[in-house]
């Protein structure tokens, strides 16, 4: 920093000099987004149940307030700090979602959500990115040192986190994370045949699910065979990806969101696809495929093994969310309980992601003004 | 520098591995969002809807129904289908929900501006409000300019002729479904998609459906009855010309007439009809050669059996020839000739004539009569004149037309001749011969006996009236509730119609010297409506011709 003359030294000149400030902008891009999504969707749900129409835009609003400088606090942080928030957070949100499993009410068939005041918190939100930081650090320990028994302390979290996601039930995160944890584990070095041989238990674990739980089984039943059951949420979403063509119905125009269920959160992408048109959805997709790209990008010439396996292991988390999400609406895939990362309304949903694009932030902080050769000749 | 040196030995290979297999999951990331927006591009430009009129909701699709139309029998339409606005709300879009229920409570009557308000705080996005409005009143709401409010184009059944033929024709519901009479007995016809644009024919005449009900709600009013049947009936083909049962109700309006309304007298109450079955029992008699008609019948007591007396009402206290018998309408009489028939001939002859099962006639109300089961020597007495047997007026009209058209029995049948072809077919039930016979003395009877004030000059009706005390709550028969009717057909020496007029409960005037027999009530009656309804239908006036019932006239002593 210093070589090129800027004499400032405080943390935030530090922090405007190394963020990766293109991916700030494409994050604030999807937030601005997000709100006037949720102005389109939320209006319509909001009636429906009885609230004032513009509840959840205003809570959304507060809650993007809140995201924002969650997410710019945690960018300023070092790795380091990083590290140790995450292994303080992740007993609190183990136990959390142990208290969630024995008390919470139950909510559709499932305990996911903590009553706190006029808000519900769901623990497993905080249990993903504190847990990939933390096998991101065991991973990339025995790189270090290959003879620390550290990876079976990050499978030994990953099994209690996941028997708690089971309890739940809530077999979206579950899929989440295990994904997540699964690619954290190639990085590190996993042998092929050991990730053929996981990937093989992940379909064996997806087809127990499918024989043993009816909700799983009915999804999947539905998404395969169209005329088995109630595949209402999935036709009209088609619907109104159908309607809405390229350039969209119109802000305001939308007419399958009235009838979509949770249309302000899981189905948000649809609504953008019928107001806006196809072309928003694409714009959609670039910002996050861009963030993807970008952030894995920058992890290519990292030298931390931590920051690599970490980093890798949040912007997956992000990534993968967004791309089950999309696919989800466009019936890719069978429906599943996800949310689209900083559209959606929610805020678990929303300070989880700040949580996690903020320490991505942190973690591919660095001189955006050395080339790779360069900072290997200076290690 | 020794640290990091062995630092670097140490993690560069697993490191580069991370490395490669991170540019690997790049490119999985970057191909698996290329195939979400390959999709993307697939549903809304290579899927493209364009701009669907089709709403996404089925709940605000048209509401729309076909159903034939219904015509009488010179094609004037008693029922037929029209769109029709049907007003509905979002409860979410109502903008201001107070005020609009009170401008809707304005304009649509029956509704009341708290009630429609309750259904603005519905949590729904589809309320009913009103079916089939006005045009009026559709641009009344539209004047509102409320966007929470809307109009479906819905389906309305409409009778133009509104209580006319209500009972035959029935009514259909808010989806078009047949509820009740004709609409209900052809449902599937009439919704059938391949004879939606061909009417349905119907054997009534609307202008003599007209008159008969014209007359006999004047009668039923005159007389304080508390119901009405009347029939006009081809006697040849069985095609009832009209229907009417009254107390009535507006077809268009069927969910505010109540049950009394819409109970259908003619068809789905039965009744112990009375003195009209003695030309069934003189008949049947005659044809079986049981008796002639110049036989002498013990009228001089009345007959005591099983506890019980056979009175006569005008009686003559002697014995009596067969045209006495039916002129002076002879209870004793009757039941001697029923029982020289026997228990078992009679209920055989009674179900050839098709007393005792119900009337093949197409509306969906129709009642089995109701019989002895155990038809001892008394049962057949007094079914001779009547009694101990319910049975529906239009099972007594096909009866007793089959008496005087030659002997066919021909069931009853609403539709016309186009429309029937094979559902009905008569039988012979007695010779042609006691059908002449029986005319003769069907018209003595208005010429000398208890049908005089049927008579219409120049259309010599014939008939038999009917005065039948009503069983009364405690057993036995109650005096003051009858049940009178007359039973005429014109022209006498051909008849090519019948008409039946049926009071419950009449109540004499001073006019009527407090009588409220069939003579008294009905006969006049059947008389008014043939007044108007000969001309109508053809029948030629001419003089009476008194040697037609030479025979029978000789035979009746007149009274004192």
């Amino acid at each position: 920093m210093s070589a090129l003359g800027r004499s400032d030294d405080s943390v935030l000149a530090r922090w405007w000099w190394t963020v990766d400030r293109w991916m700030l902008v494409m994050v604030f891009a999807l937030m601005g987004a997000g709100l006037i999504l949720t102005w389109a969707a939320g209006p319509w749900v909001a009636r429906t149940i009885g609230l004032e129409p513009l509840h959840f835009v205003k809570r959304q609003g507060v809650f993007l307030v809140l995201a924002a400088v969650v997410m710019l606090a945690v960018s300023l942080v070092s790795p380091r700090q990083i590290r140790r928030a995450a292994c303080v957070l992740l007993p609190v949100s183990l136990l959390l979602m142990l208290v969630t499993v024995l008390a919470a009410p139950e909510i559709n068939g499932s305990q996911r959500w903590l009553p706190l005041g006029s808000f519900t918190l769901q623990p497993s939100e905080l249990f993903k990115p504190s847990f990939v930081v933390f096998a991101g650090w065991m991973l990339s320990a025995k790189i270090d040192n290959p003879n620390l028994p550290s990876w079976r302390a990050a499978a030994a979290v990953y099994i209690a986190g996941a028997a708690l996601l089971v309890l739940q039930p809530d077999f979206g995160q579950l899929v989440l994370v295990t994904l997540v944890f699964l690619g954290q584990l190639t990085l590190a070095g996993l042998p092929f045949l050991w990730i053929s041989a996981l990937a093989v238990a992940g379909i064996a674990g997806l087809g127990l699910a499918y024989l043993t739980v009816p909700h799983v089984a009915s999804r999947i039943d539905r998404f395969i065979d169209p005329s088995s059951g109630d595949t209402l949420q999935m036709d009209r979403a088609l619907e109104a990806f159908r309607r809405g063509g390229l350039l969209g119905q119109g802000p305001g125009e939308g007419e399958v969101k009235r009838h979509l269920p949770d249309a302000h959160t899981d189905y948000i992408f649809a609504v953008a696809g019928e107001e806006f048109g196809t072309l928003a959805a694409l714009a959609l997709l670039a910002a996050f495929a861009v963030i993807v790209v970008r952030a894995l990008s920058d992890l290519l010439d990292e030298e931390d093994p931590f920051i690599v396996i970490a980093g890798a292991g949040l912007v997956m988390l992000f990534g993968l969310q967004a791309l089950i999400n999309t696919a989800v609406n466009l019936a890719l895939l069978p429906p599943k309980g996800m949310t689209l990362p900083f559209i959606s309304y929610g805020g678990s949903s929303l300070l989880t992601l700040a949580l996690t694009m903020g320490m991505v932030l942190a973690l591919t902080r660095r001189n955006r003004y050395l080339t790779a050769p360069l900072r290997e000749r200076r290690a | 520098m020794i640290r990091v040196d062995r630092l670097f030995r140490l993690q560069r290979p697993s490191l580069d591995q991370a490395h490669q297999r991170l540019s690997v999951l790049i490119l999985l990331f970057a191909a698996g969002f290329l195939v979400v927006a390959g999709r993307a591009v697939d549903l809304g430009v290579f899927q493209y809807a364009g701009d669907p009129a089709a709403p996404v909701n089925p709940a605000e699709a048209d509401h729309r129904w076909q159903r034939a139309e219904i015509v009488d029998r010179r094609g004037e339409v008693l029922a037929t289908t029209v769109a029709s606005q049907w007003l509905y709300a979002d409860p979410r879009r109502i903008q201001k929900p107070e005020e609009t229920a009170l401008a809707l409570a304005e304009i649509l009557p029956g509704q009341t501006a708290g009630d429609i308000l309750r259904r603005f705080r519905r949590p729904k996005e589809f309320v009913w409000i009103e079916h089939n409005l006005t045009p009026s009143q559709v641009a009344a709401v539209n004047a509102l300019g409320e966007p929470g409010l809307n109009f479906k184009t819905g389906s309305l059944r409409l009778y133009p002729h509104g209580r006319l033929a209500a009972h035959a024709l029935g009514y259909t519901g808010i989806d078009g479904e047949g509820l009740a009479g004709l609409e209900k007995f052809f449902d599937r016809r009439l919704t059938d998609p391949a004879r939606l644009d061909e009417p349905l024919r119907l054997s009534l005449d609307l202008r003599v459906q007209h008159a008969a009900t014209d007359e006999l709600a004047l009668a039923m009013d005159e007389f304080q009855a508390k119901g009405a049947v009347a029939l006009v009936m081809d006697v040849h083909s069985g095609e009832l010309l009209s229907l009417v049962s009254l107390p009535d109700y507006n077809a268009n309006r069927y969910a505010t007439a109540t049950p009394e309304q819409k109970r259908n007298r003619a068809t789905y109450e039965i009744y112990e009809q009375g003195s009209a079955l003695k030309a069934v029992t003189i008949a049947a008699a005659l044809d079986a050669g049981l008796v002639r008609l110049d036989d002498r019948i013990d009228a001089t007591k009345p007959i005591r059996i099983a506890g019980y007396t056979i009175h006569d009402f005008h009686g003559q206290r002697r014995d009596l020839t067969v045209p006495e018998v039916f002129t002076y309408s002879s209870n004793i009489g009757s039941a001697r000739l029923g029982d020289t028939l026997g228990a078992e001939r009679q209920k055989r002859f009674f179900r050839q004539v098709g007393l005792l099962s119900p009337a093949d006639v197409e509306v969906t109300e129709v009642s089995a009569p109701r019989y002895p089961e155990r038809w001892g020597r008394i049962h057949t007495m007094t079914a001779s004149f009547g009694h101990g047997v319910s049975i529906s007026s239009v099972q007594l009209a096909q009866a007793m037309a089959a008496m005087v058209n030659g002997g066919r029995l021909q069931p009853a049948t609403l539709l016309a001749d186009a429309d029937r072809q094979g559902r009905h077919r008569g039988r012979q039930v007695i010779s042609p011969e006691t059908s002449a016979v029986m005319r003769q003395l069907m018209r003595v009877a208005v010429v000398k006996g208890t049908g005089s004030f049927a008579d219409v000059p120049g259309y010599r009706v014939a008939g038999k009236t009917s005065t039948a005390e009503k069983p009364g709550q405690t057993g036995g028969y109650d005096h003051d509730r009858v049940l009178s009717s007359f039973t005429g057909v014109f022209p006498a020496e051909t008849p090519r119609y019948l008409v039946f007029a049926m009071l419950d409960e009449p109540h004499g005037t001073e006019a009527t010297y407090q009588f409220a027999g069939g003579g008294w009530v009905a006969a006049p009656t059947v008389g008014k409506i043939i007044a108007r309804i000969g001309p109508l239908l053809g029948v030629e006036p001419r003089p009476a011709d008194q040697t037609f019932i030479r025979e029978a006239a000789l035979l009746v002593q007149e009274k004192d």
